[in-house]
């Protein structure tokens, strides 16, 4: 599956030039409001026409100069910020909206499946607006999953739900990501935690162009993304291998040059996590630091340094095969006399990181 | 107090013009309801303004213009005659009148119904593969029924209440063009006659009420289907 976008568009004060690509997996376009998500998922989709440039999907013309694909015609399923459940119709109907229009020949989910992964057993004689915020999108989600789309197309689908509903709905989409239907995701955020969560893929927007886009773990680990995802929200992202649950309620986990504890992480002994590592959680020394309440000191070498526009730098940090993000100062890169190639040791906090994803 | 055969057939008449004038009327003023919420064109405002002239004009007025149109020394009243098709003092001129005079109630209900449903869900619907016929069938239509329905009994009251434009245009010919309205004021022009006008009255007052009531009770059944109440 690949996913190849190259639009350009004129809005009211704001014009907008991108080109990317999405192939499988979670692809996660991330930008503040007002940086053209919604603009580039809506082309997509076909409900907006590009003033020029070209979609395709698997080679097949969505649009160009010439061919324009109705969003009927599409076979795309779009979970919409806003639900947008048909309020005349139960939930059960809801959900069997596009079933009549799928291929014929195409593949996807029975309507037993859906109801069971998304949980929609009990709700299924309800009409909307007996549902809550959550299990609005969790039963718009399963009516796009049961249009049998080519890929998935979600704009902010978590942005107007509160936290614990935040967390009762990550499961499943981690679940569409892992599970058997291995369907492709296009994942429209501002979110930078689910964005860590679950992308494969990272496409930055600023100002309506791409700013940066590659595999998660490069980009999030850019010093140069830092000021677009925000100098709190930057961080890396790595995996790691659950070791073993100790009995301080510390979690043992191993990286690629050598181990993590943290706490209270929710896994299987032998499952893979991913974690997310602030940028500003992490501190440089360039000795073994002794004497420090720090659990968790890794060897690393540096790889880029990015001065910032206040008095910040932001440090890439090569652990063998992972990637991790230091935000210092300026002076303390100076005072260290760090350059690229050069050893040194990174702390982290052992509670300041937050496993941000389960089973993969 | 009972209804003499005059009665009967009046309301027979005005029962029948005013189902006919509903029916026909529905589906044109659905349609140009849906051009002016949903579209954008040349004339719109022109179109608005005709569509709703009758709920300004007199009625006398909007009947001397049909009759000015539609009437026998009228070139379009005559190619209609000679087709068999003649309006003027036929039950059809009065089907026509009521016509007229209830389409602006009834484009304005579903104009009102058209403009509540919310295009974003239309746009999820075609997201889904609905073809655009298919999106109004199963999402728009559902959504405006009330709306429709509160139009075709405006209409439908309308047309049974109708008299300066009818009785203008097609005058007041028992039994041919003499509706309910026309047979109480010619009750009314006799001495003697309150008795036959106040039965009139009352049998104007239960087809009246019985459509009210009628479309309520359709109108919470369409409104629990959609919003589960």
């Amino acid at each position: 599956m690949t996913l190849e976008v190259a639009i350009v568009h004129q809005l009211a004060g704001f014009s907008l030039n991108v080109t990317f690509q999405a192939k499988a997996g979670i692809t996660a376009i991330f930008g503040r409001s007002g940086s053209g998500k919604t603009t580039v998922i809506n082309a997509i989709a076909g409900l907006l026409r590009p003033d020029a440039g070209r979609i395709t999907l698997d080679g097949d013309i969505l649009v160009d100069s010439t061919t324009f694909v109705p969003p009927s015609a599409r076979n795309l399923g779009y979970v919409f910020q806003d639900a947008r459940l048909f309020p005349h119709l139960t939930v059960h109907d809801n959900l069997n909206f596009g079933t009549r229009y799928a291929p014929v020949n195409a593949s996807g989910p029975k309507f037993d499946d859906v109801v069971d992964l998304l949980g929609l057993e009990a709700l299924l004689d309800r009409r909307p607006a007996k549902l809550s915020g959550g299990e609005k999108q969790r039963v718009a989600l399963g009516r796009a999953l049961l249009s049998k789309p080519r890929m998935l197309l979600m704009d902010e689908p978590l942005a107007s739900l509160d936290d614990p509903r935040k967390q009762d709905i990550l499961p499943y989409l981690e679940r569409l990501r892992d599970g058997p239907l291995q369907l492709p995701i296009l994942y429209v955020s501002h979110a930078v935690d689910e964005v860590a969560r679950l992308a494969d893929t990272l496409v930055l927007l600023r100002d309506g162009s791409v700013a940066r886009a590659g595999p998660i773990r490069e980009v999030m680990s850019d010093p140069a993304a830092v000021p677009l995802l925000g100098v709190r929200e930057a961080g890396a992202v790595i995996e790691a291998t659950i070791m073993h649950h100790a009995a301080d309620g510390l979690t043992c986990l191993r990286i690629d040059v050598g181990e993590l504890h943290l706490p209270g992480v929710e896994a299987d002994v032998g499952a893979k996590v991913r974690l997310r590592v602030l940028a500003q959680d992490v501190m440089l020394s360039l000795n073994t630091p002794q004497g420090l309440s720090a659990l968790n000191v890794l060897p690393v070498v540096v790889d880029r340094i990015q001065r910032g526009d206040g008095p910040g730098a932001a440090v890439s940090l090569r652990a063998g095969k992972d990637l991790l993000l230091a935000r210092i100062t300026a002076r303390a890169v100076a005072e260290l006399g760090l350059v690229i190639g050069m050893p040194c040791f990174a702390v982290i906090k052992a509670t300041s990181v937050a496993p941000v994803s389960i089973g993969r | 107090m009972i209804p003499d055969t005059a009665a009967w057939e009046a309301l027979r008449l005005s029962l029948w013009v005013s189902v006919w004038a509903t029916v026909l009327a529905v589906p044109l003023a659905l349609w140009v309801a849906w051009l002016l919420a949903r579209h954008d064109f040349w004339g719109k405002s022109l179109l608005s303004a005709l569509v709703h002239l009758p709920l300004v004009l007199p009625p006398v007025v909007t009947g001397y213009l049909l009759l000015g149109a539609f009437g026998r020394n009228a070139p379009l009243g005559r190619a209609l005659d000679s087709l068999g098709l003649g309006l003027a003092f036929h039950w059809s001129g009065a089907v026509l009148a009521a016509v007229i005079m209830g389409f602006p109630l009834m484009v304005r209900a579903m104009r009102l119904a058209i403009e509540a449903v919310d295009p974003k869900l239309e746009e999820a619907a075609a997201t889904l593969g609905a073809p655009g016929w298919s999106v109004f069938g199963r999402v728009t239509l559902p959504l405006i029924a009330p709306g429709i329905l509160a139009g075709a009994v405006m209409g439908f009251a309308k047309a049974m209440g109708e008299f300066g434009a009818t009785i203008t245009f097609v005058a007041n010919i028992p039994g041919q063009t003499q509706t309910l309205p026309s047979a109480i004021w010619t009750a009314l022009q006799i001495p003697g006659g309150e008795h036959q006008a106040s039965i009139m009255v009352i049998l104007a007052c239960v087809v009246a009420i019985s459509a009210v009531v009628i479309s309520e009770t359709l109108a919470r059944r369409v409104a629990a289907r959609i919003a589960d109440q």
